[in-house]
């Protein structure tokens, strides 16, 4: 009997993937996407890296193609914008290794700064999209995936949704299949997209798709489910598993591939059953090419564009039913907030004190958004802090950044950030960036990067040093500085927003929760000395609380002991002790 | 089997993600189809966190909905308050008695609702443990999500060394004893209810 273990989405899509005789896989971390990678590096047959960002990730996944191996790039979706340029002519130019790019989607955000939907991108750039609804399926369907990819020479988007990449099913493993490599040749109509060579493959794109659309009806990958004909629905992913517990009594149509979408046998499904819906998380992609062919369905009107589905919305919007028993408690919020110990901490408590605005980016900092640090006024995507300061500057002056800064984590700044920096220096900005550099990717869980001087294997590499590469770019101002000592980054940053000249401030200490990490100290209160001014309280600590007097109380549990709090009190009623 | 849907929720950084993993090798090695949702990412930075595990024969949605919870199981009491209302009508309420103020009860913001467990007792069947203070005493304030899940333990059908052999098989193999020791506090800690 096969070996049956409960995997994670993204776990299940690693499997496939080394079960697919996959070679080389490049990505980027981004929720809800990075176990992907994780999982696959525990493989020995599998090269697998970290790229600093997802258009580097998918031109090595093309590169490993070209050369006639199996290859994978994965990411989250905000990601395949980035990795956009690549992805659409890789449409054109088509694999020689099956070649699979997964792609994880966020709708309900929960960790991500929108909810587009890369069904949409799948369209428009000509590539198969693949959609699983469980594990298991993931597993099997990315193996389809790079079957797919070698028949009709094209690369391939699996898409996963947060609910099933964070979720865990049943899986059957199975044994890896050796791919035999291909040989190379060189062919500079496919391979080299100039012009000429780029209206061939134009034509070749519109034609594989028409095929695409012929024989993708009969995939394995879908599946009618006859049940009552009076009500069906036409569905995929993880929103199957949402109406199979909402209405089991339906028939339904198991989407599995959805660009392009399988007519005949969509058309067969709605000419025999009486009313069908749509059931899809985000956009009306099937919905609106459904309704395009001239059939009547129902989608949108009913179900919302935002967010998670659930059984329980479904219910309610077709038969206004709700299973709830009990109203829910109005209670306190309790929204994510930076860790005890954690480094960003101090800097955004020396800019909130000196009122500092600043032009924020992706990862854990951008918390430093709200009360009570609330220093962060912007963020965009990955690397905008920089760029945004930058056109603040040119758009107001100099004089109106003199309480601005950027601030941008150390993998966001390899990532994208650099570009930036470049452009300020062209372009004779004078403001000031601070890298947060706390020696990891730090929000998506620790993932190694160019500066940390290890791969994602494990094994030692080179490390980008952030101070040679900004001056070696030209930045005439580039300072480090413990990211703990608030008086010197206090009186530093004071110099770089009032100067005139680019300054790139690194502020260095480790996450604290990075592995191997040791706290030898601990934060005490001395109750007697607490005068209640509540001043230690606006750095927002969790492992500040108050006592029912309302001095303050340390949670030594959650202390780190990194004694910023000691800085903001003047009575002297918080010290520094050695852990016992 | 009837499905049975189980939520644990906490805050970030309690150990709630790893119990629930337990919780679902645990159904699966007893020949259960097992479906179990997790938090990643943002949220789980001392956040209000949630996890899912759903056990049957054969289960489709990976998360449980309100209305729909046999077993809420909570590693604090404002969390336990928070998804009460998940549970069904004669839902189990499993409760460590801890209270963490969120930052928005610490900046004054707003206030963390007094006699939680009371006003819980009035709708539900609420079974509470201070797996703190038995973590503690045992000398690992770390275990505490074995405690909870040794508690929890005695409201669901699995043999104890079922749940035994998953916790060796998932804890750090230099933590199993003092793992073991917990799990065995809090199961008996229930059986003298």
């Amino acid at each position: 009997m096969k070996e049956k273990k409960l995997m994670l989405g993204n776990e299940a899509i690693a499997r496939g993937a080394f079960e697919a005789g996959v070679k080389v896989s490049s990505a980027y971390p981004g929720t809800p996407s990075t176990e992907i990678s994780e999982f696959l590096a525990k493989y020995e047959e599998v090269y697998t890296e970290w790229a600093p960002n997802e258009k580097v990730a998918v031109e090595v996944a093309i590169g490993a193609s070209y050369s006639g191996v199996r290859s994978l790039a994965c990411m989250k979706h905000v990601g395949l914008n980035v990795a956009s340029d690549p992805l659409y002519t890789f449409a054109y130019t088509g694999v020689n290794g099956g070649s699979v790019i997964v792609v994880a989607d966020d709708p309900g955000l929960a960790s991500s700064q929108n909810e587009q939907d890369t069904r949409m991108i799948a369209r428009s750039a000509h590539v198969p999209l693949l959609e699983p609804s469980d594990s298991g399926e993931a597993k099997e369907f990315i193996k389809f995936a790079y079957e797919l990819s070698e028949k009709y020479d094209t690369p391939v988007i699996l898409r996963t949704t947060t609910k099933l990449s964070h979720s865990q099913s049943v899986v059957s493993l199975c044994d890896r299949t050796e791919i035999p490599d291909k040989p190379y040749e060189r062919n500079v109509k496919k391979y080299v997209m100039m012009p000429g060579s780029a209206i061939g493959r134009h034509i070749v794109v519109e034609d594989r798709e028409n095929r695409l659309q012929n024989d993708c009806s009969d995939f394995s990958v879908n599946r009618v489910e006859y049940n009552d004909k009076k009500i069906g629905f036409i569905t995929s992913g993880i929103p199957y598993q949402y109406v199979k517990e909402a209405v089991p009594e339906a028939s339904v149509l198991k989407l599995g591939i959805i660009n392009p979408l399988p007519k005949k046998i969509i058309e067969e499904f709605i000419k025999t059953v009486q009313t069908v819906y749509v059931v899809e998380e985000l956009e009306p992609v099937i919905e609106e090419q459904i309704r395009s062919w001239g059939y009547d369905v129902k989608g949108k009107e009913l179900f919302t564009k935002q967010g998670e589905y659930s059984a329980n919305m479904i219910k309610k919007a077709l038969f206004g039913r709700d299973d709830k028993v009990f109203e829910q408690e109005k209670t306190p919020n309790r929204p994510p907030i930076l860790c005890p110990g954690c480094p960003h901490r101090s800097v955004f408590s020396v800019l909130n004190k000196l009122k500092i605005h600043a032009a924020g980016d992706i990862g854990c900092y951008t918390l430093g958004a709200v009360a009570p640090l609330s220093v962060i006024d912007t963020t965009v995507c990955m690397g905008a802090s920089i760029s945004v300061l930058h056109g603040i500057e040119k758009a107001k002056g100099k004089e109106f950044i003199k309480n601005w800064v950027a601030v941008i984590g150390d993998s966001t700044f390899l990532h994208t950030g650099i570009n930036s920096l470049v452009n300020m220096v062209y372009n004779k900005a004078t403001g000031t960036v601070i890298i947060l550099d706390n020696r990891t990717t730090g929000m998506t869980g620790h993932q190694q990067h160019a500066a940390t001087g290890k791969t994602l294997k494990g094994e030692s590499t080179y490390a980008i040093d952030f101070a040679t590469l900004c001056r070696a770019i030209g930045v005439p101002n580039v300072i480090e500085i413990d990211a703990f000592d608030v008086v010197r980054l206090e009186k530093t940053v004071k110099e770089s927003v009032n100067g005139d000249i680019l300054t790139v401030i690194i502020a260095r200490a480790p996450c604290a929760l990075l592995k191997g990490l040791k706290f030898p100290n601990i934060c005490t209160e001395i109750h007697e000395k607490c005068k209640k001014c509540g001043m230690c309280l606006k750095i927002g600590c969790p492992a500040i609380t108050k006592n029912e007097d309302g001095t303050v109380k340390i949670d030594k549990t959650m202390c780190n002991g990194c004694g910023l709090c000691k800085n903001y009190c003047k009575f002297g009623a918080l010290e520094i002790r050695e852990k016992e | 089997m009837k499905n049975v849907n189980i939520m644990v929720v906490g805050v970030g950084g309690q150990g709630t993600l790893l119990t629930s993993r337990i919780i679902g090798k645990t159904a699966l090695n007893n020949g259960y189809d097992v479906k179990l949702s997790e938090v990643h990412g943002m949220a789980q930075r001392g956040g209000s966190v949630v996890t899912f595990v759903r056990i049957g024969d054969k289960i489709s949605e990976p998360v449980v909905e309100a209305g729909d919870a046999d077993i809420l199981v909570s590693f604090e009491t404002l969390e336990a308050l928070r998804y009460a209302h998940f549970l069904k009508k004669d839902g189990i309420l499993v409760v460590n008695d801890c209270k963490i103020a969120p930052m928005t009860v610490v900046t004054g913001a707003e206030k963390y609702p007094e006699n939680i467990l009371n006003s819980l007792k009035k709708q539900h069947k609420v079974y509470s443990i201070d797996g703190g203070a038995i973590a503690e005493k045992l000398g690992n304030a770390k275990v505490l999500n074995s405690v909870v899940l040794g508690f929890a333990a005695n409201f669901f059908d699995f043999p104890e060394n079922a749940w035994l052999d998953t916790l060796k098989n998932t804890v750090p193999p230099k933590t199993v004893d003092i793992n073991v020791k917990a799990f065995t506090e809090g199961l008996n800690y229930g059986r003298k209810l």
